[in-house]
């Protein structure tokens, strides 16, 4: 793949507590990563393989033990609110603001002066297909459109750069598949730079430009697998051979993995993926 | 039947089985004191309470005690609301706080504080101090603790999503922090309105100038028993007044969390 990075991740570890703490991890070792302007990269692992953190290193939520990151050529050292937006695994909206109030909110967070925000909100709104439902409480929304309200917010920041944590985890197969169709949709009509963690091979196949596979923990990409189709990706992709070789790549690539993890720590719960 | 008209019909149905219980109440206390020969000095006629009651009203012989006893209520309220919150929040903020204080504050909630009315007596005289005092005591571990909850258990993925926005401090609290815990706190501060009420009437019983717990007292003394029921009768209607008022405030402040 050729281009611009927009994230440059580099030498990357991160343990979680003191180095002679009984509870210390080492979560990521060693990781260096870039990602080019534009696309689509998902990450895929074993549960605890440290997957998840790297996205909030990359955000500037958790900073590295050791390595760097790299935003537009600027080193992250903390939240970035203009280059970079989330999206989170669920519940992540306000419960007592409605969905057109938290869409702006997260405007009046990022410093948008208040005569762009409405027009704004109404665009992401739009472009989510919630245009109609904007003065719900998320507590009256289905979970699928729950995670719609939260992508709307994080499109109405306008950030070059997605990151997305499992965001349609908690939902059901048939939901999951229509918002990635969705989603696959959106992203043809921008040029947004989305980092998206999932569990799910199949998402991962539908979604991505490249594959990020990683390791057991402690994790560290094994291998990276490019998945050569346009977006917006059609339905049909699913049932074609191409979708179907590149997932069982990803299974052969991601089935010792898993099994390392459950011979270590004894738990299968959440370890497998979706298939 | 819709499930709404269904549900209005239960409520319709449990609300006159509580009337008829209060009216079977009212008419067994006037088969006691008209066929039974229960002594007026014990159980005065209902029909006089009620004469009395009436009286007490015309005449507005109540409005200096009932002054005393709001005065006192307001004023250590907005003590226990003010010190409660400001306090419960900067515990909020440290979990080294929360461990050490959360459990203290939890005993002292658990001690029964009206048994050092003689103390408060004594440093803040009979009258009204004495009773804001002791109201604002017992009324702050409730708020103090709620706001504890409240504040020191937000979400943390509100906390990382609101930052990850880009919010300040002051944006945090505003928008994020104060919504999340609001419902939490007003539980709290009806809890603390209602022991206020409770323990400064209460202790207008015990020891005290003026306010509608003494007034009752004196009538019990006096052994004007059928003035005294009309008091009582009295005071909890305030009292079912305020709490309802109170209630409301609550519901209005909790409305779509």
């Amino acid at each position: 793949m050729t281009g611009e990075a927009a994230i440059r991740i580099k030498g990357v570890s991160h343990h979680f507590g003191e180095e002679s703490d009984a509870r210390h991890v080492l979560a990521l070792r060693d990781t260096s990563l870039d990602i080019v302007r534009g696309e689509l990269i998902c990450l895929i692992g074993p549960s605890g393989c440290g997957k998840s953190t790297l996205l909030n290193v990359v955000g500037g939520l958790l900073a590295p033990t050791t390595g760097t990151v790299e935003v537009s050529g600027k080193k992250v050292t903390g939240p970035m609110p203009h280059d970079i937006a989330f999206v989170f695994q669920e519940n992540a909206l306000f419960p007592w603001n409605t969905v057109f109030e938290n869409v702006n909110l997260g405007m009046v967070f990022q410093g948008v002066p208040r005569a762009g925000r409405e027009a704004r909100a109404r665009r992401s709104l739009e472009a989510v297909g919630l245009e109609d439902f904007a003065q719900h409480y998320p507590g009256q929304l289905s979970g699928g459109m729950r995670q719609r309200a939260a992508l709307a917010r994080a499109l109405s920041l306008e950030t070059g750069i997605l990151l997305m944590d499992e965001p349609f985890g908690a939902l059901d197969e048939q939901t999951r598949m229509i918002l990635g169709e969705d989603l696959s949709v959106l992203l043809s009509r921008t040029d947004k730079t989305i980092v998206f963690v999932t569990h799910s091979l199949g998402e991962a196949t539908f979604l991505a430009d490249r594959v990020a596979v990683f390791s057991a923990r402690p994790g560290t990409i094994k291998q990276i697998i490019s998945v050569d189709e346009p977006h917006p990706r059609k339905p049909d992709f699913v049932t074609s051979e191409k979708f179907t070789a590149i997932r069982n790549q990803l299974y052969g690539l991601l089935h010792d993995e898993i099994r390392k993890t459950v011979a270590e720590t004894g738990v299968t719960a959440g370890a497998e993926p979706a298939p | 039947m819709t499930p709404a008209g269904k549900a209005r019909e239960g409520k319709l149905a449990s609300r006159s089985v509580q009337a008829a219980f209060l009216v079977a109440l009212i008419v067994l206390w006037y088969l006691a004191t008209t066929r039974w020969g229960v002594s007026s000095i014990l159980l005065p006629n209902p029909v006089l309470v009620v004469r009395q009651l009436w009286d007490i009203l015309k005449s507005g012989e109540f409005v200096g005690d009932l002054r005393v006893t709001l005065t006192e209520l307001g004023i250590a309220f907005a003590i226990s609301a003010t010190s409660g919150v400001t306090i419960g929040y900067l515990i909020s903020r440290s979990h080294y706080r929360i461990r050490v204080l959360e459990p203290l504050f939890a005993g002292i909630y658990s001690v029964p504080i009206i048994l050092f009315l003689p103390l408060y007596v004594l440093f803040f005289g009979l009258g009204p101090a004495s009773k804001i005092a002791l109201g604002a005591t017992i009324s702050f571990f409730p708020i103090a603790l709620n706001t504890i909850a409240g504040f020191g258990y937000v979400d943390k993925v509100f906390v990382v999503a609101a930052r990850s926005m880009g919010a300040s401090d002051v944006q945090l609290f505003r928008y994020v922090l104060l919504p999340a815990a609001l419902p939490i706190i007003l539980t709290g501060m009806r809890m603390g309105f209602t022991v206020a009420l409770l323990s400064i009437i209460g202790s207008e019983t015990i020891a005290s100038l003026a306010g509608l717990g003494h007034r009752i007292v004196h009538l019990a003394e006096g052994m004007e028993m059928a003035r005294m029921f009309a008091y009582i009768a009295f005071v909890v209607a305030i009292a079912l007044i305020l709490n309802t008022i109170v209630s409301a405030l609550e519901a209005r402040g909790k409305r779509h969390t």
